[in-house]
Parts: C-alpha cells; structure tokens; sequence
C-alpha cells in the first residue's frame, strides 16, 4: 500500500461534487486485469476515462479510480466490415483521426470527441442519430470485460445478460478493456445541414416529429430562457452526412480532410461565475436571431456539426467552482406537456442556462441501465450552489417519474436512491447481475453508494485500516 | 455521498441535545439524510430529536451518550462511530453552553470548565473523526461557532474567548483539509433564542433556531466556507472589529 500515491481531488465535468481517491495508471489490459482480480475486498476502485460524466460517476471517494486512459492501442481495423478492434481508453478523438480519412466514422458520438470507448460504453450513450441508430451498444460486436473474477468477452449472443448490464452499467459490472465497434462507411467529412427556426416549444416537437425519417442526424437546440409565447423556441438542426456529389468541384479531391481545428483555452478557473442569467440571456438571443429561419442544404465540417463545444476547451470553469449539473431526462411520446412544465419551471426560476438540447429518441435498447427510450429528451445546464436549485431539481425529478421517464446517470450528481427503481425498471436484473460479477462489491464509485447501486455497505472504519 | 448539492446522506451529530442540530437535521431528512448517530448528554432530548427524525422518514437514527469533556473517550467514540455508519457525510459539532462571565464568577475551575465544554471538546471531537474522514476522502464538518467569538465582550468574555478559539480552529482545519475532499463550514450565528439562551435578554438581530438551521441548509448547498445568521451580522461586525477598544469596552451587556 506504501507504493500507491497520495489520494487526488477528482470530480466530473460539472466540477461537483469532488472526492478524493487515488489514481492508478495501468499501462497494459492485463496489467488491469491483474489488478482487479488480486485487489481482494480491501479498497473500492472505480474505472475513469477522461472525466466528462457531468458528476459523481467516474470517481470513488478513498478508494482507487484506475485512469483507463493509457490503454488506447487501436488493435484492428477491418475496412471490409467495416469495423475497428480497440483498447477501451481510447479516445473518440483520436479514433476520428483514424477513421475519417478511411471515409469511416463511428456510428454513434455524443456531443463532445474527448470521451472514451469505454466511457461511451458503460454510458450506453446516444447521439443525434438515436431515432434511427439507437445506442452505442446497438453497433458492439464485442466486448472483454475485466471483473473481480477474471476477464470475460461476452456480446448480445455470448453471455447476453453481461453484456446488456454492463452497456450503460457505469463501470459497476466490470472494466471495459477492449471492445469491436461495428462503423459507418462516409464519403466525405461535411454533413449536409438543414436548419430552421421554431417559434415555441410546441411547435419544434411538431417539426421534430415530421419526416424525421428523412434525416440520420435530428436535434433541436433550445432557448431555456426564453418565456411565455416564446417558451422553448428553438432553432432545429438536421443533418446527413454530404456523398461525394454534394461537395463543390473544387473539394471532390480531398473529400475526407478532418478539420477539427484548436480549440480556444479558457485561461484559467474564474473565481466567480460568468454564466449568469444576464449574460446567458443575451447569447441565447444573439444565437436564436442570428439563425437562419429556414436553410437548407449548408454544408458543415463535421466536427463542427458533432462537436461546437469541443471549440472552448474547458468551458465547464465558465459556470464557477460552485459547479453545475446537465438535468438531461427522457419521457415518453405522448408526454410532452411534461416537456413543457420542465422549461417553464427551469426558465421561471431563471436557472435554466445557455442552450437546452431537445431530441426524439427511437426504440429502447437492451441495457438494463440504458438511458435512452422511446419518447423526448431534454438535456439543460443547470448552474449550482444558489439555494433553491436543489429542491427544484427534486422536483423535476418527481414530474419525470410520473410521466414514466428517467433520468440520466451519466449527467446526474444529485438524484435520489428512491428514485432508481422506479426510472429504471430492469434494475433488479442489473443489481442480479452484478451481483454474480462483482459478489465482493469491489466496484464502487461516489454514484453508486450515492443511489444504493453497489450493494455493499462497507463501515468508513474499515478504510482506515486500508 | 454528498450530492452535487452539497446535501448529505449520512451525520454524525457532537452535541446532538442541541436545538440548533435538531432543527438542522430535521431540514436534511427532507432532502438526502438517511443514517444519523446522535451523540450527546441530555437523553431525553436526543431521543426527542430521533423520534422526530424517524417520523420525517430517516432510516436509521442512534442515539449515543457523548460528553465532549471527556475527552480521553472521543478516540474510542469515533471509531464505534465509523463502523455504525457506511460513510459519515456531515459531521456537525454543535456541543456548547454559556458560562457564566462577571468577574466574581472567574474562578478556575469555571474558566476551565467552559474552554472544555465550547472548544477543546469540540476540537478534540473533530480531531477524533479527522483519520475516518480523510480516509474516505469526502465528508464536510459542520461546526457551530459564534459571533461572540469574532471580537470577544466583556460581559461574555469566556463563552467567547472559547467560540473565538474553536473559529479558529475551524478555519484552519479547513486550509489544512485542503484537497482532502474533506471541507469545513464554521457557523456564527447572532443571538438565537433556544433552550441554551432561555432568560437572557435577546441581543439585537436574534433569531430562532430555525433561522440558523435554514442557514446551514443553505450554506451547504452554497459551498459557503462561513456563514453568518443573519447574513447582516457579517457587515456588522466588519464595523465592530474596527472599533477602537475604548469604545467597545463601553458596549453594555
């Protein structure tokens, strides 16, 4: 125990709540392996990538967080598939570097490159493409899973039910080291977008539920500021990605160039906020007046269709070290009066911050935690530590459950236990299997123990020792 | 754990008779709390205040006789303490009583018998809980200091020279703790009217209980490092520290 490092201060991307833990870098998939399987029941451990779970999932207060992101070998790449064999702390990042000039991509990317596969798995996450594609886990064709009790390949026809409880299962099943991710073939590196303003928030839902067949890529950004007539106007972004034929003549030879650009550097942690509702309702304005009412046909580098925000990085120290959290629920189809009493709750508190996302999800997939279903999701910033923020968040929570809708666990810091069973239904086949996994309940994080997932109280007493 | 709101799931309660802890835990049961061990003297008010936890849906509330002034006891105490409890989130300090100041009264064993009972009990308690709570690497401690100790009046001269001390405690303990994951909130309320001030004359801008719970609750979810009750009193004694000593010897009781 003398060899491991002093405990480091660790939080996710919304900056609270922080825990410390000690961070152990593994420089091989069996060196991780070996570790996970020998570190009998003494210190909790938990996987991290690269710290973008907006709270407390990616870090294990006392105990180990094993930072994965040194296994980031690309083991294979099948052009005939097509499909790419990986070490699971490799970034979505340096995967793209890969990929797009093969004229592949990957098939599901959330809002941000700077995630892991890991990350991406044990999220279950989604993208603008989830009414057609679904998750990511729609698209693995395999996984190896350390666990306590050794390492284990399982996929939807091979050990079925540890595959689809470690799929969105925040690395409390086992540790995703390597993973076969089923590609999309693209002919250029340009989406072609298609964007059109919507005066309120009833109004965007209708034109998201439109020929939303027509288009891979469907979201709409909204104005949680915005009130009254104008509650949830939005500005409505859909988008294929361009074939050759799309592109001007003079761009036909270099169709698949990746310009992700340098990013800007916020300087340094500002000691106060500078997402207020001040300044936040002008860029809102700003942003909704300078979209076109109606464009179609723009042709867009990729990243910046995927990824604006990967433009400023660490613009999460723009909200202040009281933090923030992503309050990102789903409903069902059919519930969109819920949609709409969250926006008026959010923007009459005057919390709701900087754009919100609106997206119709597709059909439920086969992750006993996965986050997506069939219905809308919103996702909003909500700016931390003014009193009151709380307990409307609590009661956000109580709307979402009764419309029969959830909460996502990757953006969540502040859900409570009660609530699990009933947003996540197939919770005691996940808890079954853990269980089986992981008996001693040596994966653990901060969100576990916060929601009663890693079913082991363990006296605080019994880590001093360790 | 402690949420992204700062609210806490599991307490431990130093001094848990007091009306200011009963108030403030009767607020957390409303939002995350779910274990509390209530350490403290006077029985019947710590089975008072479990009762009413247990009725605000608390899960698991135990009650422990605890004397701060016996400090020889406190390391055994905190360790019973961290096998009773899966993590201890807040540890809340608010053991204390008055004492009584005019000059006739200083004798030494008053004297002492203060400074134990408002700070090197209290300290010692903390300093009980600091191995549990570093090893777990999360937790916030909570402790109850005063304004009477931010610039200390003759009329209540010990109660203030102690409160003075387990401030300053506080506020370095909390540097200290600094990248610990574990943080500190010192307290300082005015005159809050409670079982403990019963029959004193209330100073200007008292207030209940209740305010100070509010108050914590909300500090919590702040991140607030001080906090003031009422908030005005931070302004206040901005003014009074700067007042030359001629005068403030002049402040009546």
């Amino acid at each position: 125990m003398s060899a491991l490092r002093r405990p480091e201060l660790l939080a996710g991307w919304g900056r609270v709540p922080s825990s410390a833990a000690r961070v152990l870098r593994p420089g091989s998939v069996p060196e991780l392996e070996d570790l996970l399987a020998r570190r009998g029941g003494s210190l909790p451990m938990i996987a991290r990538g690269l710290g973008r779970s907006y709270g407390d999932a990616a870090q294990c207060a006392g105990g180990l967080a094993l930072d994965c992101t040194g296994l980031n070998r690309i083991l294979e790449l099948d052009l005939t598939t097509p499909q790419v064999r990986a070490e699971a702390g490799v970034s979505l990042d340096e995967l793209l570097r890969v990929l797009v000039p093969k004229g592949l991509f990957p098939p599901v990317t959330p809002g941000t490159r700077f995630v892991t596969l890991g990350g991406a798995i044990a999220s279950d996450i989604h993208g603008k493409n989830h009414h057609l594609d679904g998750t990511i886990a729609r698209h693995l064709d395999r996984l190896r899973v350390a666990t306590p009790g050794g390492p284990v390949e399982c996929c939807p026809g091979q050990r079925g039910e540890v595959f689809s409880a470690t799929c969105g299962g925040m690395g409390l099943t086992g540790i995703v080291t390597e993973a076969v991710l089923r590609l999309l073939r693209i002919e250029t590196s340009s989406m072609l977008v298609d964007t059109e303003r919507a005066a309120d928030i009833d109004a965007c839902m209708a034109r998201l539920s439109e020929d939303e067949g027509r288009y891979r890529y469907s979201v709409a950004w909204v104005d949680g500021l915005s009130r009254g007539r104008h509650l949830g106007r939005s500005v409505l972004t859909r988008a294929n990605h361009a074939v050759l034929v799309d592109l001007p003549a003079d761009a036909r030879h270099d169709p698949l160039r990746l310009e992700l650009g340098r990013p800007l550097q916020v300087p340094a942690a500002p000691p106060i906020s500078f997402l207020g509702p001040v300044t936040v309702a002008a860029f809102n304005e700003l942003w909704y007046r300078r979209a076109s009412r109606h464009r179609a046909g723009e042709l867009v580098p990729l990243a910046r269709f995927f990824y604006p925000l990967d433009g400023v990085a660490g613009w999460n120290l723009l909200y202040g070290p009281r933090g923030f959290t992503q309050y990102q629920f789903v409903v069902p189809l059919g519930e969109e009066a819920t949609v709409r009493t969250v926006l008026e709750r959010l923007s009459r508190a005057r919390t709701a911050s900087f754009l919100a996302v609106l997206k119709r999800f597709g059909a439920e997939g086969s992750g006993h935690l996965s986050f997506p279903r069939m219905g809308w999701t919103l996702a909003l910033d909500v700016p931390l530590g003014s009193g009151g923020t709380a307990v409307l968040l609590d009661g956000l929570d109580e709307l979402v459950v009764s419309a029969g809708g959830r909460v996502y666990l990757s953006k969540d810091g502040r859900l409570r236990p009660e609530m699990m069973a009933a947003m996540y239904p197939r919770l005691a086949d996940w808890l079954e299997v853990r269980a089986r996994l992981d008996p001693e309940g040596i994966l653990s994080s901060d969100l576990a123990r916060r929601l009663g997932l890693d079913g082991a109280r363990r006296p605080a007493a019994a880590k001093v020792e360790a | 754990m402690i949420d992204a709101t700062g609210m806490p799931q599991t307490a431990v309660v130093i001094g848990g008779s007091s009306q200011i802890a009963r108030d403030t835990l009767l607020l957390l049961a409303d939002r995350r709390l779910r274990s509390v061990v209530l350490a403290g003297r006077g029985e019947a008010a710590l089975e008072s205040t479990a009762a009413a936890l247990r009725a605000r849906g608390v899960e698991e509330v135990m009650t422990r006789y605890l004397d701060v002034t016996d400090t020889d006891r406190l390391d055994a105490f905190a360790k019973a303490t961290a096998c009773e409890l899966d993590t201890i989130d807040l540890l809340l300090v608010a053991a204390g009583d008055l004492c009584a100041s005019d000059l006739d009264a200083l004798d030494a064993k008053t004297v002492s018998r203060a400074i134990v009972t408002n700070f090197a009990g209290p300290a010692a308690a903390v300093a009980a809980f600091l191995g549990t709570l570093r090893a777990q690497g999360a937790g916030r401690i909570v402790i109850l200091s005063s304004v009477a100790g931010v610039r200390v009046r003759k009329a209540n001269l010990v109660y203030g020279a102690a409160k003075a001390g387990i401030d300053g405690f506080g506020l370095g303990l909390a540097d200290a703790l600094e990248g610990t994951g574990v943080e500190v909130t010192v307290v300082r309320p005015g005159f809050v009217r409670t079982k403990m001030t019963a029959g004193l004359k209330p100073a200007p801008l008292a207030v209940e209980s209740s305010a100070v719970a509010e108050a914590i609750v909300e500090g919590l979810e702040t991140g607030a490092s001080v906090i003031w009750v009422p908030p005005l009193l931070r302004a206040v004694f901005a003014l009074m520290r700067l007042f030359p000593r001629a005068l403030w010897r002049k402040i009546p009781d």
